[in-house]
């Protein structure tokens, strides 16, 4: 590798205020991989949830702000396919009107999902698990057909040593989230991951794997509403081992 | 359930059926098999990726001179014979097919499957005029019977299991039916038999019009089509002018994706071309035969921000894939057309005011955009029409009160600190072993169903703070 790597986490707002361990995660990662990592401070949310409910004056204050954070960043990692949907995919139209729409389609260039990084990026795929035995892998939809990604975390998840990847009936199939949708409807929205658990449990699986903190709050929510032995796991979570 | 429950909220109209067992079961087997059907039917086509862009482009150019093809159209048809109609408004079309009805002393029309129908309500004005009209699809037989609407844009009573088609079948026609669907559709068929050859007038819709041929394009799977359009006297199309295509070029673009994306299936079992009345020397067909080209907020939308679902095909794909619609089915919607599509068409033909919830009836998950043949980005518009919904201050004045101390908390990193340390503050009295199972107002939407984890302790900024750094 010519010279060191640089990366920097947004860590994004659910990541940082109720899966902080994710974060951590990622560093540890990417840390033991040589890489650079830095976390530019100030950091709330990308703005998607004022975004999709409609309020794109008041995401863009939002999103000017994460383009300013990040504009000399070689690389920003984001733990949240949908975040990083934002960035790359909404960002530059919504900022386009305060004429900051170059800056920000630089950053969305250097934008990239944890497990695209990882794979795409740094070209790394062999991995020890934190977490041994039986995983799934749900796709998130932003990732899935906002970013096109199936294949990252399951090359990564196939070659973690320790762990056993298993299909997950349904896999590309929404947990319910949504956003605001979830407390809108939510009793669409709980019949939607009652369906999905259902899936998740017949596969008999110890860990339900997904690359998006939106999914990991609705189905890790209703795992434990259930006291499902499953949990409900990011990605750098499982990756975080210390090789043997 | 009809438009008559729009009094109810949606969110209650959604719960009712969400509680209906057979309507649960019926969505699921049908939803099911529909998505595996037309996952097949793509996978064993490998041109069919770029004939969806190309049949996108088609639409898009198409609705770029849709004045210029729909007097290519009018030409055409007058020149074969035809009669065109323009209607502005449901109203006007209503009225025109009733006054052909008149004209010609129908007493009783038949129907092959017509959302456009369906989206002028013209069943109820006929029967005001005094006209009996008859749905011959097997599926709008069946919701005629049982004077409901259609739940679904191809498969109208799909929310009915086959149980509830037999007891239906046996209350309306008192006689013993058997709940088996091929003792059902014989059933159906006889009693349709009759119809046919007593009917005056023939009313369809038009799944495409080729302009540069004068040609109504009717898909369909039961042959009812061609026994409406050739056994009665007089034939009505009614059409919203999108459906017009340039050439059979277009057509047979549109021809090779629609049944892949409805039913999975590589045709339709009949793709039927109708072009004007009956002429000298035929020895079928109507002796009238009229084109009725609907507006009813179309036009209004060629430079709105609903264009792209005029380029809407029909084929309800995105109902079948839409997690929200396999909850909840089409009759909670409230409107003429459900699911991901229908909340734009909705919009489109009653306003933003009717769509305040259900532009919120989904996740945006993406699979109806996924899903569709001509990649309508249905997710993208449902933003825009939330946008609407905020800015036009339709939005509850709530929730856009929320929102905007939201924004206030997300654009200032002090305030969201803030926000922070309140929130462990004030999640104590509800957090057991780091997790939250109740709290009060509304946030127990999420908690009724779902744990929330609590705001840790130490959120990922504070902790990078003070460590700089992570071992293990």
């Amino acid at each position: 590798m010519t010279g060191r790597r640089r990366a920097s986490l947004m860590v994004t707002c659910l990541g940082d205020l109720f899966f902080p361990e994710v974060g951590v995660s990622i560093v540890r990662v990417l840390q033991r991989l040589g890489v650079a990592v830095d976390v530019p401070p100030g950091q709330t949310c990308c703005g998607l949830p004022l975004f999709n409910s409609g309020y794109h004056t008041e995401a863009a204050a939002v999103a000017g702000r994460t383009v300013s954070l990040f504009a000399d960043s070689d690389h920003v990692v984001v733990p949240s396919g949908s975040c990083a949907w934002m960035l790359k995919h909404e960002y530059p139209g919504l900022l386009s009107d305060a004429g900051l729409g170059r800056p920000a389609e630089q950053v969305a260039a250097r934008t990239y999902e944890f497990s695209q990084f990882l794979v795409s990026v740094l070209g790394v795929t062999e991995f020890t698990s934190a977490v041994p035995g039986r995983v799934t892998y749900h796709d998130s939809c932003h990732l899935l057909r906002g970013l096109h990604e199936s294949r990252s975390p399951r090359t990564l998840l196939e070659n973690l040593r320790g762990t056993e990847l298993v299909d997950l009936p349904g896999a590309d199939e929404c947990c319910g989230f949504g956003g605001s949708f979830a407390v809108r409807l939510p009793e669409v929205s709980s019949q939607i991951l009652a369906k999905k658990l259902a899936n998740v449990e017949a596969t008999g699986a110890g860990c339900l794997v997904a690359c998006d903190a939106g999914c990991l709050l609705q189905m890790g929510g209703g795992l434990r509403r259930r006291n499902s032995r499953v949990r409900a796991l990011h990605l750098a979570e499982l990756l975080d081992g210390v090789p043997r | 359930m009809s438009d008559g429950d729009l009094g109810t909220p949606f969110r209650q109209r959604a719960g009712s059926a969400m509680k209906d067992a057979f309507l649960q079961e019926a969505l699921t087997i049908a939803t099911t098999k529909f998505i595996g059907l037309r996952r097949e039917a793509f996978e064993g086509f490998p041109e069919g990726e770029a004939l969806r862009d190309r049949a996108r482009a088609i639409k898009e150019a198409t609705l770029q001179r849709l004045d210029h093809h729909l007097e290519t159209l009018v030409g055409n048809v007058e020149r074969l014979g035809g009669q065109v109609h323009y209607a502005a408004t449901s109203e006007e079309a209503r009225s025109i097919v009733v006054d052909i009805a008149r004209r010609t002393g129908a007493r009783m029309a038949v129907k092959s499957k017509s959302m456009a129908t369906e989206e002028i309500h013209l069943n109820e004005a006929l029967e005001r005029a005094g006209i009996t009209p008859v749905e011959t699809d097997l599926g709008e037989y069946i919701i005629q019977l049982a004077h409901e609407r259609p739940s679904h844009i191809i498969t109208p009573a799909i929310h009915k299991t086959k149980g509830q088609v037999a007891d239906l079948f046996r209350r309306e026609l008192k006689r013993p039916v058997e709940a088996d669907p091929e003792v059902l559709t014989r059933i159906a068929r006889g009693e349709l038999r009759e119809k046919f050859l007593q009917a005056d007038l023939g009313i369809t819709g038009a799944n495409f019009a080729v302009a540069d041929t004068g040609t109504v394009v009717l898909v369909t799977n039961e042959g009812n089509g061609r026994m409406v359009t050739s056994l009665p006297r007089v034939h009505v199309a009614v059409m919203g002018i999108e459906k017009v295509v340039p050439s059979f070029t277009d057509l047979m673009v549109f021809l090779a994706i629609l049944a892949k994306s409805a039913t999975g299936q590589k045709l339709s079992v009949y793709t039927s071309l109708v072009r004007g009345p009956r002429r000298a020397g035929e020895l079928e067909g109507p002796e009238e035969f009229h084109l009725v080209l609907l507006d009813n907020g179309r036009i209004a939308q060629l430079g709105g921000p609903l264009r792209e679902a005029l380029y809407c095909l029909r084929c309800g794909a995105c109902l079948n894939v839409c997690p929200v619609y396999r909850q909840i089915g089409g009759h909670a919607y409230g409107y003429t057309y459900p699911g991901p599509i229908g909340i734009l068409l909705t919009a489109m033909l009653e306003g933003p005011r009717s769509v305040k919830d259900l532009a919120h009836a989904s996740s945006l998950c993406g699979a109806c955009a996924d899903a569709c043949p001509v990649r309508i980005d249905i997710p993208r518009m449902l933003i825009e029409l939330r946008r609407e919904v905020d800015d036009k201050k339709i939005a509850p004045w709530r929730e856009r009160v929320v929102f905007k101390l939201l924004a206030l908390v997300l654009a200032r990193p002090g305030l969201y600190r803030l926000a922070a340390r309140a929130g462990r503050l004030l999640q104590r009295p509800f957090a057991r072993e780091g997790t939250i199972r109740g709290l009060p107002f509304f946030l127990d939407e999420w908690t009724r169903t779902r744990d929330l984890p609590v705001v840790a302790r130490r959120t990922f900024q504070e902790r990078w703070a003070s460590e700089k750094g992570f071992t293990r």
